[in-house]
């Protein structure tokens, strides 16, 4: 059998023909498999979703109980058979729930691993590799001027402009499943223990997270209810980036505008949107990560979608390891 | 270097003037000698530095990365420096590698000793030591191409907030002194008496006027003040002593390099305030006072804001000063006696210098405030922003103090134009859409013309006017480009902005071929239809 014979994209998403199912399909389908929550991997409208349980849940709370007609979960590590094809998943250590989807048949195997990021994230299991004879990849970050630095590095840095600006209000952008949640568990783990302020949108996660052991410490919501304007002087306020050049912002007292994303690292992106204060915070892979990933896993092909795939072809190329892209349409970058 | 790569980036980022302050004030207080005083010398621009250049270090990166995926890394990042910097291969991770890193004064101190033929290795060994902000700020630092939005006004007075000081004492030592002003730190923190100003030709901070507002003239009388026309050009102090000259904007940055034509005309002892001008007249050299022939305040801009100036520049637009006063004399501090003592000093000392290169502005007689008045509404030259009056016995003092002088500038120009486009602010304002682009009609009619640009404008409306916009420019969009919008300007629906501004340039750059000098909005026309808004041969008409 030829990798093309077990996966192969089509406009829905990913296909596999012998299967009769697609992995992460941006259009309803019969039969979907999908990696993680986020909405351009998890859309709601398709017959039958087999994810893992807090996957499933996570499109439960964003998309109401009838997300799907039927749904099946998938434990980690488990081998299922659909239609005589072999189906496991394994973390992806991207967000909670997260997994990457290994296919299986006649000894080919295929690992379309979603977005993932090897990295240690405190909010959800940890990146696991899978041997594999065709790895396919994400390529959000793939150019070798993104390296994601340390987390606590940071965090620091915004702890310290709490520390130099107590009269102003910290708002922090962050995509509501999973960058929200890994935001507040860093600055929890950097010893600051008072109330953080979220967005109305990210409530129902948290409170999730927080059922599935990720300890997120004191919450309130950021509302005017609850006191003046001058109350969210000094404080850290979180929500989806979106929130913040909206109305809703006018609330805080001349707040400093940070955004966590792989993207500010580069300075233009950040002055571009109006960010003071670059939280350089990826749930992606970076640069050093994809590659010491594939050399690890040290499959015979790789492909690439969604990204900045011809520079990961090209390291590729340049490495003797069989490359192309996919060309997959509808997948995101990240919390743009 | 990580201390000043970090306050480099959140400079960078930190768009309010209160915020720099803070950044800058929290620098100096928690880095050593002599760090700050050289990270502040490298923002005021006064650290020179051997330099090097991009083509070298970026054949450094291209030895270590794959020059295809190098390529693809600038196409995406756009800036060469911030490329270099991101896509450095390192071995360590940035918390092993924290105690290693490079000082500033060990890059400043190492660069100048360097020659060309080593300069690579010393790069290539201090941006294997460095993370990534680290690199950025070293590659700037050695390309010369350091610009962070910050005045050296600004670095002044956060100085002063840092050593709770008049930024006027800043200003008035800052010539003095040395790098990495170790003095300075040492009295601002109090541990060592103010450094005496010993150099000569020192920047004497100047005496500033306050706006004459409504009513002002009546409790005023005539025979206590001067009057003179305020020109607009730049206000500036040439002061020339013991064989030192130097020329100063009013805010103390020594603009020297940039009129080396007004630098040599300085032979004389003294300093003197004045009005920066281009274009001179052959009448002056009669001593008569007739029409000069002064270049636009568009011919001026061609001489600003340069590090070196052609010879065909200087000829083209010569420059002279117009003097207003006189604080030196020779070995004489002048600047206690009264205004009309200074005034008698300063014609006779301009008497006595290049007749092309000074000559003094004129008093405007007169005897009551209606021909003040009158004189304000038409006054006798286009460069002529407005006047000036100053009491008769008023000392030269530094600062605004409210009372002996008076500005006066003439009524701004105001167009009705139509909003086209707005942009989300910073800070306080980022969730609004505060900045906004303009324009006016172009073409017979509005039904078969179009809107085109003359400008952009971020104030003159109060906060709950801007709600309103806000809200409008919410209401109406027509299309969104990341933080910009497009409005809705037809000729049946738009926003009409009555726009005040001081004067129009004729530009290039700009597709309606106009440019406006400070505009600013004065009021919302919610009540006027967008088809009467103005045209462009209105503006155009201004020009001449």
């Amino acid at each position: 059998m030829r990798p093309d014979d077990l996966l192969k994209p089509r406009p829905e998403g990913l296909y596999c023909p012998p299967g009769d199912f697609y992995i992460d399909p941006v259009r309803p389908v019969e039969r979907a498999l999908v990696t993680h929550g986020h909405a351009d991997h998890a859309r709601p409208g398709n017959q039958n979703v087999l994810a893992t349980r807090q996957t499933l849940d996570i499109m439960a709370i964003r998309y109401g109980e009838n997300f799907a007609a039927s749904r099946q979960e998938a434990a980690i590590g488990e081998r299922l058979t659909i239609n005589g094809v072999t189906v496991s998943f394994h973390p992806a250590g991207h967000v909670l729930g997260s997994a990457q989807i290994c296919v299986e048949k006649d000894g080919l195997r295929i690992v379309a691993s979603g977005d993932y990021k090897p990295r240690p994230d405190p909010t959800c299991a940890a990146f696991e590799p899978v041997p594999c004879d065709v790895f396919i990849t994400e390529a959000t970050f793939a150019l070798p001027v993104f390296r994601h630095p340390d987390d606590r590095e940071e965090i620091g840095r915004l702890l310290k402009s709490v520390r130099q600006f107590p009269e102003r209000s910290h708002l922090v952008g962050a995509y509501a499943l999973g960058k929200a949640q890994r935001v507040i568990r860093l600055i929890r783990d950097a010893g600051y223990d008072e109330t953080i302020y979220i967005h109305g949108a990210l409530k129902t996660l948290c409170d999730y997270y927080e059922s599935q052991g990720v300890a997120l410490g004191p919450l309130a919501p950021a509302t005017i209810d609850n006191g003046k304007k001058g109350d969210f002087a000094g404080a850290i306020v979180v929500g989806p980036p979106s929130a913040f050049a909206d109305r809703w912002a006018r609330r805080f007292p001349d707040p400093v505008s940070c955004f966590a994303s792989g993207w500010m690292r580069v300075r233009q992106r950040a002055k571009q949107r109006g960010v003071e204060l670059p939280i350089i915070l990826s749930d992606h892979a970076d640069w050093d990560e994809l590659i010491d990933t594939i050399t690890a896993i040290s499959p015979s092909e790789v492909w690439v979608t969604h990204g900045r795939e011809e520079a990961l072809v090209r390291w590729c190329e340049l490495n003797g390891i069989r490359a192309r892209p996919l060309h997959l349409v509808g997948y995101e970058d990240e919390a743009e | 270097m990580k201390r000043f790569a970090e306050l480099l980036d959140r400079l960078l980022l930190t768009p309010s003037r209160n915020g720099k302050l803070t950044l800058l004030v929290d620098h100096f207080t928690t880095v050593p000698d002599p760090e700050r005083g050289l990270a502040l010398a490298a923002i005021t621009r006064d650290l020179s530095i051997a330099s090097v250049k991009p083509a070298m270090l970026r054949a450094l990166v291209e030895e270590r990365i794959d020059p295809i995926l190098f390529g693809y890394s600038y196409d995406y990042v756009g800036d060469l420096a911030e490329t270099i910097a991101l896509i450095w291969p390192t071995e360590a991770s940035a918390l092993d590698r924290r105690n290693d890193v490079p000082t500033l004064s060990e890059v400043v101190q190492t660069l100048d000793a360097t020659s060309r033929a080593k300069a690579p290795a010393v790069m290539a060994d201090w941006l294997d030591r460095l993370d990534a902000s680290g690199r950025y700020a070293l590659i700037k630092l050695a390309t010369g191409g350091l610009r962070i939005g910050v005045s050296s006004r600004l670095a002044k007075q956060a100085l002063a907030d840092f050593g709770k000081v008049d930024v006027v004492e800043i200003e008035e030592l800052w010539h003095g002194l040395k790098l990495p002003y170790l003095e300075l730190f040492a009295w601002l923190e109090g541990h060592a008496p103010k450094p005496e100003s010993l150099a000569a030709a020192p920047f004497r901070p100047v005496m500033l006027a306050t706006a004459i507002e409504d009513g002002d003239l009546d409790k005023l009388d005539p025979a206590d003040y001067a009057a003179e026309w305020k020109w607009d050009g730049i206000r500036v102090q040439a002061t020339s002593e013991r064989g030192v000259r130097r020329l100063y904007t009013r805010t103390g940055d020594d603009i020297s390099g940039t009129f080396p034509d007004i630098l040599e005309a300085l032979n004389f002892e003294g300093a003197m305030d004045g009005e920066l001008l281009v274009g001179h007249s052959p009448d002056l050299t009669a001593g008569k006072q007739g029409p000069v022939e002064i270049g636009t305040f568009g011919d001026l801009q061609q001489r600003l804001n340069r590090k070196a100036v052609t010879a065909k520049t200087m000829e083209a637009y010569p420059a002279f000063i117009r003097a207003y006063d006189l604080m030196q004399d020779g070995s004489e501090d002048l600047r206690a006696a009264p205004f009309r003592e200074r005034r008698a000093r300063l014609e006779a000392f301009v008497l006595g210098l290049d007749p092309t290169r000074f000559d003094i502005s004129p008093l405007v007689e007169f005897t009551d405030w209606q021909q003040i008045v009158d004189f304000r509404t038409e006054p006798p030259h286009p460069i002529i922003e407005g006047l000036m009056l100053k009491r008769w016995d008023s000392p030269y003092v530094p600062g605004r103090p409210r009372g002996p002088w008076f500005k006066w500038k003439r009524e701004p120009f105001t167009i009705d134009a139509v909003l086209m486009y707005a942009q989300r602010g910073h800070g306080k304002r980022s969730s609004f859409y505060s900045d906004y682009t303009f324009g006016v009609w172009k073409g017979d009619t509005p039904e078969t013309g179009e809107l085109v640009p003359v400008g952009k404008a971020y104030f003159g409306f109060t906060d709950d006017e801007l709600k309103l916009i806000d809200k409008f420019v919410r209401d109406n969009t027509i299309d969104r480009y990341g933080p910009v919008r497009s409005v809705k300007a037809t000729p049946e629906v738009g926003l009409v902005l009555e726009i005040a501004f001081e004067g129009l340039n004729r530009s290039a750059r700009h597709k309606s071929g106009v440019a406006m000098r400070f505009p600013r909005i004065s009021r919302l026309r919610w009540d006027k239809p967008a088809r009467e808004a103005d045209r462009l041969e209105t503006l155009e008409r201004m020009l001449d």
